[in-house]
């Protein structure tokens, strides 16, 4: 017989087998001492007492050799978990309430934790990224330029005199977003590009995945002309292959050898790209400006930002005598600007102004599971009173307060727990949704998943809401102990007070925190109600079609070879059936882009300081504004011949030609130039403001130059023009794909080397501009609504518990000649009370509070008196029919049933 | 029991070691040990039930004994328990302990009648 492996299974026995085991080896024990003493000559009764005897306790001895078993304490806690899960099974519809509250309100704060965690909390993927500086400039005097998200951007120059002279950093560089076409492939295609400078890499020091980094030698304009990939176009267009080093790639019709290629997930700050490129700086030809680049540095160990600032303010005097705008003009006249250091971590410049959103809505969902956790505690809170029979007598037998607490606390933190294992799956669906909907805008979005910090967020979120709402209960009962009497309810007419002043207060609370919400989501829809009727300055943005098409200076040198094929471009597409305007411009509202910012001078006029404000430019070709719907409020528009004449024209917007002239009808005809030495410019005509920056940013004065004229800043007479120009062509077929393969087709009829890029409807465009708004929306009106809900819920629950426990007392008011009305009117009367003091106390807060999140509104004051009076009232509407129910099933109560009840 | 007072109390681990050293001779069920062991005693120790169950479960835990199903002599379903090779080492080393427990104890004893 094969020798049985009796130490393995024997390792295997369950715990009961081996209770199992103990009691029949007692059993057989004590039936052979039994028979012993009945060989013995004992009869069996008394032998058997006898065994017994001496044996002991049975069940003592049992017990305590299943003790070599356990840990004592976690055992009889399992015994109360088990009594726990048999209680919440025996009442399911309870459980299953309590269970998807807070799976919903858990799972709504995970995620938004989860957002939080990934945005705000952690440090940007970099090594030692806390040392990496935004170099942001602040420039008070500059007018608008400086206005925006950005500050002051860095210019070239710029760059070279503090990299050279700094003591702070150990390395510093810029880089600028951009495009490229890439050709000699299938088709061309346009693809996202950082140009870098050298010691961008060195400060993210994100080593490359294959190859190396750009050397000096390529950052050198004459030196050999490379490209580096991004992970996810190394994936897409080589398929991974890593003998991609050394392959040649067209970029911009530059062939560009592969020195490297980046590792998955690595951005230059914030900015996904397909292509890095060497910026190779060509030091002779530096100016003072342009400022239009990003910069950033990793700073020496243990040196602080505001060290840094001082460092660099030293050397923008330094700056300022190494430059010069070119011969003529005054290099200090950057003074006026008062340009200084304002440095700020990476990470804040990347995660700008969506942490106050997405604190905002922390907060909400918060409030939400407060509220949710005042409903269950106001359910545990009944139970508990339905089971003070039971808890009395156990402490009249003894049990200590503190067994009886921890088994109340036991079972709504096995609740809280349960809720909390939900809530995960609950949270994963709300990601996926946020990050398929959530805001573009939102930076580092593609980052987040339920990570462990998350997941342990969850868990102490569970644990909490279980302690808290069961500490209500706990507070409440295990505290009473024994002095509630044990025999003695049944006669009493109505619940004595605690217990109903306890609901009341979690019913006034919860009104108002769920006011305090309701106010919030109010006034965000009136905000993006707001933002909805401003007038953008263009025209049923949905049938409008937008698309860039760059013509890299490689491809075509001549600028008016690029003007010729920008205009036949123009004329191909106006060809396609369905299209009813088409024009092109150097950027479109709202796409993030600024092409020029200048000084430009008014005829006639004189300045503070003498020198006049910056100005936003744009180039514009002829039909563009009609293709826009952009009104022409006076004089008229380009005509191709102005263009090709290099005619001195230019048009305006309506609150430049206000500011400078006083009316719209007085510009035309009127001059302005840019400096001393350029030529006089006619403004032959004037159209309205258009909300450049997007709906809740003011609309900017506006100079519209012809899509070519005579460059301004070459001191040899030249012709310029956008070369990259976006096209907006109106069409009822805008946004459809065949539509678009049409538009593609005809730009190949041009040009076979040009990709369509940046294809937008003007409506995508402008949902964009307001995606921060419409989220913040959605997040608060879902929060609100849920607030709502469960308010109503909360009140609907403590007044029909408050009739039923009052059934008694009301019978005798009906037997005694209450009339029905009178006594509905009383119940209602008691939930507005409720709801009123509820209201009173979320008015003061939602004042306070609204005062935070002023920043997010845009046309509507945080005190809007429509808000504070309308949802006041829909609160007490909602309390009204919520308490009207039991109301009327008081009214029902026959009195002769309830009194012959007793 | 009964005679409880006037028994000494058995120092700790000796009932482990009687078992141990009891259930190295054979394999048997608890109230076989009992016999057993008050038998090779010549009637000088009496094991309490309320000690050896939960001694043995100790030991089962320790992975000194196993247990398995087996027939008591008087045809019964009961536990037969079975040393293994760790309780083996584990009495060898208590024995060995023990030993120089007791030579010590001895000594000390005799230096003092001297």
């Amino acid at each position: 017989m094969p020798r049985f492996n009796f130490s393995r299974v024997s390792r295997s026995f369950s715990r009961r087998r081996r209770y199992d085991d103990l009691s029949i080896s007692i059993e057989e024990h004590i039936a052979e001492k039994t028979e012993e003493l009945m060989e013995e000559g004992m009869p069996r009764a008394q032998a058997e007492q006898a065994a017994r005897r001496a044996f002991g306790n049975v069940t003592l001895i049992e017990q305590r050799s299943r003790e070599a078993w356990q840990w004592s304490a976690l055992e009889s806690l399992l015994t109360d978990l088990k009594l726990t899960l048999r209680r919440m099974g025996r009442s399911p519809g309870l459980t299953a309430t309590i269970l998807i509250t807070l799976a919903i309100g858990i799972g709504a704060n995970t995620a938004i934790f989860a957002v939080l965690n990934r945005v705000v909390l952690r440090p940007l993927q970099y090594p030692h990224s806390d040392r990496i500086a935004a170099l942001w400039l602040d420039a008070p005097g500059a007018g608008g330029l400086a206005n925006f998200s950005n500050g002051l951007q860095l210019s070239p120059s710029m760059y070279i005199t503090f990299s050279e002279h700094n003591q702070t950093f150990q390395s510093m560089g810029i880089w600028a977003p951009g495009t490229a076409n890439v050709t000699g492939v299938a088709h061309p295609e346009q693809v996202r590009t950082d140009l870098v400078s050298d010691g961008i890499l060195q400060t993210l020091e994100v080593p490359p995945q294959l190859g190396h980094w750009f050397s000096q030698s390529e950052q050198d304009p004459r030196g050999a002309k490379t490209v580096m990939l991004s992970y996810g176009y190394w994936q897409r267009r080589f398929g991974g292959d890593p003998g991609v080093i050394g392959r040649i790639l067209h970029v911009d019709a530059q062939s560009r050898e592969i020195v490297g290629v980046m590792p998955r997930g690595f951005r230059v700050a914030d900015r996904d790209f397909d292509l890095l490129l060497p910026m190779a700086l060509d030091r002779v030809h530096q100016k003072l400006a342009p400022f239009g680049y990003d910069g950033i540095g990793r700073l020496k160990p243990g040196v602080s930002l505001a060290q840094a600032d001082a460092d660099i303010a030293r050397l923008i005097p330094v700056w300022m005598d190494s430059w010069t705008n070119g011969p003529g003009t005054n290099p200090h006249f950057y003074r006026v600007w008062r340009i200084r250091p304002n440095f700020l971590s990476l990470r804040q410049q990347v995660i700008g102004n969506v942490s106050s959103v997405l604190w905002v809505v922390m907060a909400t969902v918060g409030i939400v599971l407060l509220i949710a956790c005042t409903n269950i505690a106001n359910l545990l809170l009944v139970r508990a009173e339905s089971r003070q029979h039971e808890l009395s007598i156990r402490a009249a037998l003894g049990a200590g307060r503190a067994r009886i607490a921890r088994e109340l606390l036991l079972e709504s933190v096995a609740l809280g727990i349960a809720g909390g294992a939900l809530a995960v799956g609950v949270a994963d669906a709300g990601l996926r949704f946020l990050v398929a909907s959530g805001p573009a805008s939102l930076p580092r979005l593609s980052e987040v998943s339920l990570d462990a910090r998350s997941l342990l967020f969850t868990l102490l979120l569970s644990v909490f809401c279980g302690l808290f709402f069961g500490s209500i209960p706990v507070w409440k009962y295990a505290r009473g102990g024994a002095t509630l009497a044990m025999g003695g309810s049944s006669r009493t007419a109505t619940v004595g007070r605690a217990p109903q002043r306890s609901r009341n207060l979690l019913v006034i609370a919860q009104t108002a925190m769920a006011l305090v919400l309701l106010v919030s989501a109010l006034l965000m829809i009136r905000t993006f109600a707001a933002l909805r009727s401003v007038e953008p300055g263009f025209s049923d943005p949905a049938h409008l079609q937008t698309m860039t098409i760059s013509i890299p200076n490689t491809l075509i040198a001549d600028p008016l070879l690029v003007t010729h094929t920008q205009n036949n471009i123009a004329a191909q597409i106006a060809a396609i059936p369905g299209v009813t305007a088409v024009g092109f411009a150097a950027a479109v509202p709202m796409d993030g882009d600024d092409p020029n910012w200048d000084e430009v001078r008014v005829e006639g006029k004189t300045y503070d300081g003498g020198e006049p404000p910056l100005r936003l430019f744009n180039y514009v070709s002829p039909g563009y504004f009609r293709a826009m719907g952009t009104r022409l409020v006076a004089g008229r528009d380009f005509t191709w011949a102005d263009i090709y004449g290099l005619r001195p024209m230019v048009m305006v917007s309506e609150n430049f030609a206000r500011e400078s002239w006083g009316s719209a009808a007085a510009a035309v005809g009127k001059r302005v130039r840019q400096f001393s030495s350029t030529p006089w410019l006619e403004v032959i005509g004037v159209v309205e403001d258009v909300r450049v920056h997007g709906v809740d940013e003011k609309a900017p004065a506006v100079i519209y130059w012809p899509a070519m004229l005579k460059d301004p800043y070459s001191p040899t007479p030249a012709v310029d023009g956008p070369n990259s120009a976006t096209f907006a062509v109106r069409s009822s077929r805008a946004g459809q794909q065949d539509f678009i393969d049409r538009l593609q087709q005809a730009v190949w009829s041009v040009n076979g080397d040009l990709p369509l890029a940046s294809v937008y409807t003007m409506q995508d465009l402008s949902n964009r501009s307001m995606a921060r708004t419409s989220f913040t929306l959605v997040m608060l009106a879902i929060a609100g609504s849920m607030a709502l809900l469960l308010g109503v819920v909360g009140i609907y629950g403590v007044i029909s518990y408050t009739v039923s426990q009052r059934r008694r007392e009301i019978g005798i008011r009906l037997a005694l000649g209450a009339q029905k009305a009178e006594l509905r009117w009383m119940i209602v009367r008691s939930a507005l009370v409720l709801t009123g003091i509820g209201v009173v106390i979320g008015l003061c807060t939602a004042a306070g509070v609204m005062r935070m999140m002023k920043s997010l509104l845009f046309g509507i004051s945080p005190f809007d008196p429509l808000t504070y009076v309308t949802i006041p009232l829909v609160l007490a509407a909602a309390a009204a029919v919520a308490s009207y129910l039991p109301a009327c099933r008081a009214a029902g109560v026959d009195p002769a049933e309830v009194l012959k009840a007793e | 029991m009964a005679n409880k007072s006037e028994r000494r109390d058995l120092f700790p681990g000796a009932l482990e070691m009687m078992i141990l050293q009891s259930l190295r001779l054979a394999p048997m069920h608890g109230y076989a040990l009992v016999k057993h062991i008050q038998q090779v005693s010549d009637d000088l120790l009496q094991i309490e039930e309320g000690s050896l169950y939960p001694a043995l479960q100790r030991m089962l835990r320790e992975r000194w004994l196993e247990a398995e199903t087996g027939i008591s002599a008087k045809g019964r379903p009961t536990r037969i328990y079975r040393l293994t090779s760790a309780g083996l080492r584990h009495l060898e080393q208590e024995l060995s302990s023990f030993e120089q427990m007791t030579t010590g104890i001895s000594r000390v004893l005799a230096f003092a009648r001297t």
